[in-house]
């Protein structure tokens, strides 16, 4: 079983996003595994506990990304490689994961069903097309029986339980796995796992970022008393308008 | 411009998110055509039309009744080619984000998703999009002849004076290829109203103390004709189930009217909520986050206000 984990390095859900310079401002901002990425990591670990293999993770990131990368390799990735590259556009890093694929034989591709950043939740879908490969988004659950995965996955309103053959890409979610804490072994382990580093495969973008927004600010909270709720109804009917 | 919107449906009709794609797509284009797969009412083509749309395309074919984003991605790259479009427009969902993915490579369209205003046209083509789960925007220029935007709830509402639409049908060619995700069983949330596709939310957090509590969620949910939902620990303790998890990593909803009971008001709610029009926060703790947030606040136990204000809504 070879699996390729693809993660993005964001900004921790706490943090407070700001932009300088019209590029996002990473002062005091913590960078943690793509939320999403850390749920597909986890899963793929323990594909590979209980048939064995390899895991492969794979960023598209400038060099400030490894901490990132060595922490999945302490959660149990076996090895990484970094493509070089600033992650600006969703069809950009997914010809750069596409390229990787080629060059290998990956049975599973797995990532986050969107980036916590820019949210695209593209780019399962893009790689799966640039391969000819099937994609699922959002898998919730994931059992193999030999060559044939069995996934439950999230539609508006419900879910579906599908099949389908290896390989293919999927864009996972909670809760196809628990979140894996890297222990003392693990992360001493991490640091002599292979990182290996490429250029970028010549790709061209398709989008810019012309410059960043921030929301405005609400207006201050209207408080009601607790025993003339009557007065809530009455501004949601007469001044919000909506109910 | 040629513009083709993809109004996806469920249990024959179009969804609302759809509605509104379309009636962005008519503020840009007056030759608005919309596809349809799979079963849909004939009643739908009405809706489609006042929405704004002049054409409604028609694909049939059964196999087309479950969403598959590679087969419905072929039959967009097929309108495409047919209708000579450079610019489709979808409802973000996770359907239309996976269908939206996977057409950008096949037509080699540039793609941007979570778009919120129409588009700025004075130089190039740029969109507004929502990002870092609705803290930021971001302004991005798409290039190239061929574009597709996917638009986030509530950027512009339904239009309903459209004029109306013809119908016709589309015989798209389809490739086993295209199916080899089988599909063996849906199950259906509870609840008539779709979480995402609700107008009016009510959500209720650990406030609630437990599960058993519920009921009085339901009965105010039930009177304001909303969508239940719930914060991660509630969802976390399986007090509800995961798929009314709203937040950050669960569902983003962007409603009218937003109820947070009992919700302390995390960041990672108030990601999944920040799309809301007006947020009510009720809450026994007066310096809970959630009133930052919210535009009408009551301190008070939610075993108390909510009876009280199920009552005044009668």
């Amino acid at each position: 079983m070879n699996i390729l984990v693809c993660i993005t390095h964001v900004p921790d859900t706490t943090s407070k996003i700001a932009f300088q310079n019209n590029e996002f401002d990473k002062t005091g901002v913590q960078f943690i595994i793509g939320p999403y990425d850390d749920y597909a990591l986890a899963r793929a670990v323990e594909l590979k506990e209980a048939t064995g293999g390899m895991v492969t993770v794979l960023n598209v990131g400038e060099s400030e990304t490894e901490p990132t990368i060595r922490k999945a390799l302490a959660i149990g990735a076996d090895q990484a490689i970094r493509v070089n590259a600033k992650p600006t556009d969703s069809f950009f890093v997914a010809q750069q994961i596409a390229a990787i694929a080629k060059q290998n034989n990956y049975d599973l591709i797995l990532m986050g069903r969107e980036s916590i950043d820019y949210n695209g939740g593209q780019v399962h879908g893009m790689v799966g097309e640039l391969l000819g490969l099937p994609s699922v988004s959002p898998v919730m659950t994931l059992e193999l029986d030999g060559n044939l995965a069995k996934m439950s996955k999230e539609i508006e309103g419900g879910k579906e339980q599908v099949e389908l053959e290896l390989p293919f890409v999927a864009g996972c979610q909670e809760p196809i796995a628990e979140w894996k804490i890297p222990n003392m072994r693990g992360i001493m382990s991490a640091r002599t796992k292979p990182l290996e580093v490429v250029e970028p495969s010549s790709a061209e973008k398709k989008t810019e970022i012309v410059s960043y927004e921030l929301p405005t600010q609400k207006s201050e909270v209207t408080m009601v008393e607790a025993d003339q709720v009557e007065n809530l109804v009455d501004l949601l009917k007469n001044e919000a308008k909506v109910i | 411009m040629s513009v083709l919107v993809f109004a996806e449906t469920a249990e024959g009709k179009v969804k609302n998110n759809s509605l509104e794609a379309v009636s962005y797509a008519s503020a840009i284009d007056q030759e608005v055509i919309a596809l349809v797969l799979g079963d849909v009412d004939e009643s739908e083509a009405e809706s489609l039309g006042k929405s704004g749309a002049k054409k409604v395309l028609h694909a049939s074919d059964d196999r087309l009744n479950h969403g598959i984003s590679s087969a419905y991605a072929s039959v967009l790259a097929q309108a495409v080619e047919q209708f000579g479009i450079n610019l489709v427009i979808m409802a973000n969902s996770s359907l239309g984000d996976a269908v939206a993915a996977r057409l950008s490579i096949k037509i080699q369209a540039s793609l941007a998703g979570n778009v919120v205003e129409l588009p700025d046209t004075s130089n190039g083509f740029s969109v507004k999009r929502s990002i870092f789960t609705g803290k930021a925007f971001s302004i991005v220029k798409l290039e190239g002849d061929r574009k597709i935007i996917l638009i986030k709830k509530n950027s512009v509402g339904i239009k309903e004076d459209g004029d109306g639409a013809s119908v016709e049908k589309f015989d798209p060619v389809l490739s086993d290829d295209d199916f080899k995700v089988s599909i063996k069983s849906t199950e259906k949330a509870e609840g008539d109203i779709l979480l995402p596709d609700a107008d009016i939310v009510v959500s209720g957090g650990r406030g609630l103390k437990g599960p058993e509590n519920w009921g009085m969620i339901e009965d105010l949910a039930k009177k304001l004709g909303a969508a239940t939902g719930c914060s991660k620990p509630v969802s976390d303790m399986e007090w509800r189930p995961h798929h009314e998890h709203v937040g950050q990593t669960g569902v983003k909803v962007a409603p009218s009217l937003y109820f947070a009971i009992g919700i302390s008001g995390a960041i990672q709610h108030l990601a999944g909520i920040n799309g809301s029009k007006v947020i009510v926060a009720i809450n026994k703790d007066p310096e809970a986050p959630i009133f930052k947030a919210a535009d009408y606040g009551i301190v008070g136990d939610a075993f108390d206000v909510i009876p009280k204000l199920i009552e005044a809504l009668d």
